[in-house]
């Protein structure tokens, strides 16, 4: 059993370098053999997401450490927390549509929002505007599918989004925890920066 | 164009971040270290992860082509619209291919429906960024959530169909 596990997590913990190396196999292979243009659209879409995640991540968790650490816990939850009124819906709007980059880049930002008392609803309100209603990637989509298509697509996808906040916030626990792996305490575990 | 309007919107970013950082740096030595762990650690402790399940997209992106998209969202009848949720589910397309192909689909007769239903889902459920949604959350809230976004997606699609029909 003990062993088992143990190859489970030595599983866990290589599988994500060969995922790469194999990407990265195939676009080097592609790129001298000038055959596999499969090998070079992966090398060339995993190039872009390194990019941007070395572009993103590194100054949404500084801020997110930032924010744990100045933020006081009154503060979220009187704005968004559970009793705050349907006013905290604009604060989480302006959160997350002034932002930019991959939905996993605002994880972080969610968890941490969570975990000082923001009320589940705000959290996935926050998450669904992130995702269907940043700025940036608006002015993007009017470019290719035009105003029409953009402005009814933006307004439709807003109730949806508070209505999925809502049913999420309903459909869970009130003691729900989340996982201990998310805190910015726990994760990484076995490394030492300092 | 994206291009321009991301780039813009990661030099604000960074420069917030820079004064962020340097004010609170002068306000408070300790507390701004302690931040400066607190963030690159949870950096640090989920980044191997999304490595691996940003390879794996890489993959299944170069496996399906704008052509094939084109083949199987471009016809007409229920279809299409389910192959869009589908598609638009696995897939966690960067916006920089994702509109431009969108933009291709609706001049090839792409309904106004299949592309709304290919985009949202495009932007709100990842199958493929699950274990990464699921190391912050959890399982049940990201299966949830995307649960729930698969179906808000096919929400907006009607109500596309309705508005711009």
């Amino acid at each position: 059993m003990k062993e088992r596990r143990k190859a489970l997590s030595a599983i866990g913990k290589l599988w994500p370098w060969v995922m790469v190396a194999v990407v990265a196999g195939l676009w080097t292979y592609g790129r001298f053999s000038g055959e596999l243009a499969f090998g070079l659209r992966a090398g060339e879409s995993l190039q872009y997401f390194l990019v941007e995640m070395a572009l993103v991540l590194p100054p949404m968790f500084l801020l997110v450490g930032l924010f744990e650490v100045w933020v006081p816990r009154e503060l979220v939850e009187r704005h968004a927390g559970r009793r705050a009124g349907v006013a905290a819906i604009p604060w989480m709007l302006l959160l997350a549509t002034v932002q930019a980059g991959p939905l996993y880049g605002a994880f972080p930002v969610a968890v941490s929002l969570w975990r000082k008392g923001c009320a589940p609803r705000n959290v996935f309100i926050y998450l669904g505007a992130f995702s269907a209603m940043k700025i940036p990637m608006l002015t993007f989509e009017v470019g290719f599918l035009g105003w029409s298509f953009s402005i009814a697509r933006t307004l439709i996808t807003l109730p949806v989004f508070i209505v999925i906040g809502l049913v999420m916030e309903r459909l869970l626990p009130a003691a729900f925890q989340l996982p201990a792996a998310s805190d910015s305490d726990a994760m990484g575990d076995g490394v030492r920066l300092s | 164009m994206e291009q321009m309007g991301f780039n813009s919107t990661v030099i604000v970013l960074w420069i917030i971040t820079g004064v962020a950082l340097l004010v609170s740096f002068i306000a408070d030595r300790r507390k701004t270290r302690a931040s400066l762990i607190k963030g690159l650690k949870m950096l640090w402790g989920v980044l191997p992860l999304l490595l691996g399940v940003l390879a794996l997209v890489s993959l299944v992106l170069a496996a399906v082509t704008p052509e094939m998209l084109q083949q199987v969202l471009s016809g007409s009848g229920p279809l299409p619209f389910f192959a869009a949720l589908g598609i638009g589910s696995i897939t966690l397309m960067p916006g920089f291919i994702a509109y431009p192909l969108a933009g291709v689909l609706q001049k090839l007769g792409a309904s106004t429906p299949v592309l709304a239903a290919f985009i949202t889902s495009l932007m709100m459920v990842g199958v493929l960024t699950l274990p990464v949604e699921a190391r912050f959350f959890g399982w049940r809230v990201s299966l949830l959530r995307n649960g729930l976004a698969l179906v808000g997606a096919f929400l907006v699609a009607v109500g596309m169909a309705w508005v711009l029909p």
